[in-house]
């Protein structure tokens, strides 16, 4: 139990946290947005691994230089993930604006089963190998505490989030984004088209999950049609943590929640890992529905 | 008509593009090639086409307020009268009844080994798709962990029987129990909570009663699960594999049946109507007086008790059990059949439940895309038809006698 192990331990989980902060970002745009849980944006996250898989898969075959391959890879898996969180919104949930609560929770709870079933019946039902793609980087063996994809995933992740944030503050369509999610009505009678901005959230959710998809991938080396699921809960459970709504409470919520996962194995045991992430989700929501950084809101009649 | 052909054909274009990574490129990793599959990628165009046209057509129907199916009047008129309230067409409905039940009585002594057992499962399903069909039917209460109760009566059923040695007919109450028992301990803590928030707390509670009983294998013995589970006896009667299978049927059989009696009983009872005003809105609900704490409470208890008794009833027919039963994609399975049977309606549950099990069973082309149909089914049926195959029916009072008196007073 010396502090090596302890550094080791916490910067592992800094990395699955940030992982995990990636896809909570898209549960917490479209929740903040349609006050919707996408269950199906974990199946987002596992295509936009498998699309990257595949391409890279080809230009590997092609004789591509493996840096190269990276950078067209994770290209193809964000714009592909996007285009599909665009189809999925267009079909599954834009028919039931106005519908009861329920409706599109349950809508949202068959496309991630239709995905997923898509995924093992267009390619298979194994663990399929993810190549080896990162470039060595011989200065970090040097600090130690962690190799070449942990080192990837937190300057991509930890980049993609200050993108995130400056894009939300600044741009003309991030105010735009804020104004929907604090008041719909009013933003429609200040002339932002509504439709529009929910399908930019769900393109730039989907489009942040693949780019964690093609990071955890390049990390564990593998890839699922199953690998989405527990993926989405615990992102899920991350933006819960942090507050649904808030987009620094989902960076926060998935730093924690990593951390806390990783040290738990580390000290106690790997069995119950999965098992923490569902206990505390159920844990703040009863407790503290608001999460670390939301506010409280009052049901009204 | 240009318009919408040129929609279509972007639909199609749109979706072929969509697909071509996932559906397009196999790879093979040991001799390094990549196998283009456009042939499947142009197919699926062709039928984006015509299904992007149907898609069009039924909204417009849907904006029109018309049906998407509208069957033939006789059908629909004779479906009515089969499905409508007791009281009305007591005869036929009788009848049919009567029909339905002399089929299922003496379907294990004319069919095959095989088709006993999968209608038994068939049956099992039934069970607990009414069962949840209490909690997100009648009470709006979204229960994502069902599956959990289930796996709670049949791991009840296993445990006992492994250490004392205890019996299926005395497990069968225990079961229920142990069920209810779990179903209140979820209850309790998520009485505040809603909507989308009850069920991911639910999936969570579901998927942590797997993973308990994955990984406390000195219990139960983990992955590998529980074997040579004895089937119910009948007073102490020697069976064979083929009587004890019949045996199975008549008790789900009866399971089945006496689960409809009490749930159509249920529905119109004072506690039944305090669920389905739950289901309507929660805050009316409470100003009317009623004790939100409790009758959520009795939601879960009444729900969870059927997938108890199924567990156990489960557990003896197939003689084996471990996690791999109870994942999260059961529940979603049974969640379907409520959403297209219709929610809060009985005879809707049963037939969608039937179909859903059934069809997969008789059509072996079509059992790979189960899963598949299922998850579309719960999207399209949302979209289309969010009351299900068969509408619920309310109890209506009709006070013909005020109406009267109006009448004539009017007069």
């Amino acid at each position: 139990m010396d502090f090596q192990y302890f550094i080791e331990l916490f910067f592992g989980g800094l990395t699955r946290g940030s992982i995990y902060a990636l896809i909570a970002l898209g549960y917490t745009l479209v929740y903040g947005i349609i006050e919707l849980i996408n269950f199906a944006h974990g199946e987002i996250y596992m295509l936009g691994a498998f699309t990257a898989l595949l391409v890279a898969g080809v230009l590997g075959i092609m004789g591509f230089p493996a840096g190269g391959i990276l950078v067209v890879a994770a290209l193809a898996a964000v714009v592909w993930s996007a285009a599909y969180g665009y189809t999925l919104e267009k079909v599954a949930y834009k028919p039931l604006r106005g519908a009861p609560r329920l409706s599109p929770l349950i809508s949202a709870i068959g496309m991630s089963i239709f995905l997923q079933n898509y995924v093992l019946l267009a390619q298979t039902s194994d663990y399929v190998p993810f190549p080896r793609l990162l470039p060595e980087m011989e200065f970090l063996d040097e600090i130690g505490v962690m190799g070449p994809s942990d080192f990837l995933i937190l300057v991509t992740s930890t980049l993609a989030m200050i993108a995130l944030s400056l894009f939300i503050r600044f741009t003309r369509m991030g105010k735009a984004m804020r104004a929907t999610a604090q008041n719909r009505k009013m933003a429609l009678l200040l002339g932002i088209n509504a439709d529009r901005i929910i399908s930019l959230t769900f393109i730039v959710g989907s489009a942040l999950a693949a780019l964690g998809g093609v990071l955890i991938a390049s990390h564990m080396g593998q890839v699922n049609f199953g690998i989405g699921f527990l993926a989405g809960l615990k992102a899920f459970t991350a933006a819960v943590l942090g507050g649904i709504g808030s987009i620094p409470g989902a960076m926060v919520g998935g730093l924690v929640l990593g951390i806390a996962e990783s040290l738990t194995t580390g000290y106690l045991s790997g069995n119950y890992e999965d098992s923490l992430a569902f206990g505390l989700l159920i844990l703040i929501l009863i407790f503290r529905p608001d999460g670390i950084l939301g506010k409280a809101k009052v049901q009204k009649v | 008509m240009i318009n919408y052909f040129g929609k279509a054909l972007l639909a199609s274009c749109w979706f072929m593009l969509l697909t071509l990574p996932v559906m397009g490129i196999r790879l093979n990793s040991v001799d390094q090639t990549v196998e283009w599959q456009l042939g499947r990628v142009a197919l699926l165009g062709v039928a984006i086409f015509f299904l992007s046209m149907l898609w069009t057509w039924c909204f417009s129907r849907k904006a029109r307020g018309q049906a998407i199916v509208s069957l033939p009047p006789a059908v629909s008129g004779s479906l009515k009268q089969l499905f409508s309230l007791p009281g009305r067409n007591a005869h036929t409905r009788a009848v049919s009844l009567g029909i339905v039940l002399v089929v299922m009585l003496a379907m294990p002594h004319v069919s095959s080994f095989y088709q006993t057992n999968i209608m038994i499962s068939a049956l099992l399903y039934v069970m607990l798709a009414l069962g949840l069909n209490i909690a997100v039917g009648i009470a709006g209460q979204l229960v994502l962990g069902y599956v959990a109760f289930y796996a709670v009566g049949a791991y009840t059923y296993a445990l006992l029987n492994q250490a004392f040695g205890i019996g299926f007919w005395a497990c069968l109450p225990v079961g229920g129990f142990m069920a209810v028992l779990f179903g209140l301990a979820l209850g309790f803590p998520v009485l505040r909570l809603r909507g989308d928030y009850l069920a991911i707390v639910t999936l969570g509670f579901g998927e942590i009663v797997r993973l308990t009983l994955l990984n406390w294998a000195s219990l139960t013995g983990g992955s590998g699960g529980i074997k040579d589970i004895p089937a119910p006896g009948f007073f102490g009667m020697d069976m064979d594999i083929n009587m004890s299978t019949m045996f199975v049927y008549y008790i789900v059989l009866a399971a089945v049946i006496i689960t409809i009696v009490v749930i159509s009983r249920l529905k119109n009872s004072r506690v039944g109507l305090a669920l389905q005003a739950l289901r309507e809105d929660e805050i009316a609900c409470e100003a009317m007086g009623i004790n939100l704490a409790r009758v959520k409470l009795s939601a879960f208890a009444l729900s969870s008790c059927w997938a108890g008794f199924a567990g156990v009833i489960f557990a003896a027919k197939t003689s084996f059990i471990n996690p791999a039963s109870f994942t999260f994609m059961e529940s979603a399975m049974i969640l379907s059949m409520v959403v297209l049977g219709g929610m809060g309606s009985i005879v809707g549950v049963v037939i969608a439940a039937m179909i859903l099990i059934l069809a997969p069973e008789y059509l072996r082309a079509f059992s790979e895309y189960r899963m598949l149909i299922f998850g579309a089914i719960m999207v399209i049926m949302m979209i289309f038809r969010p009351q299900g195959l068969v509408t619920g029916e309310r109890r209506r009072y009709r006070i013909t006698k005020l109406h009267g008196n109006a009448a004539k007073e009017r007069a």
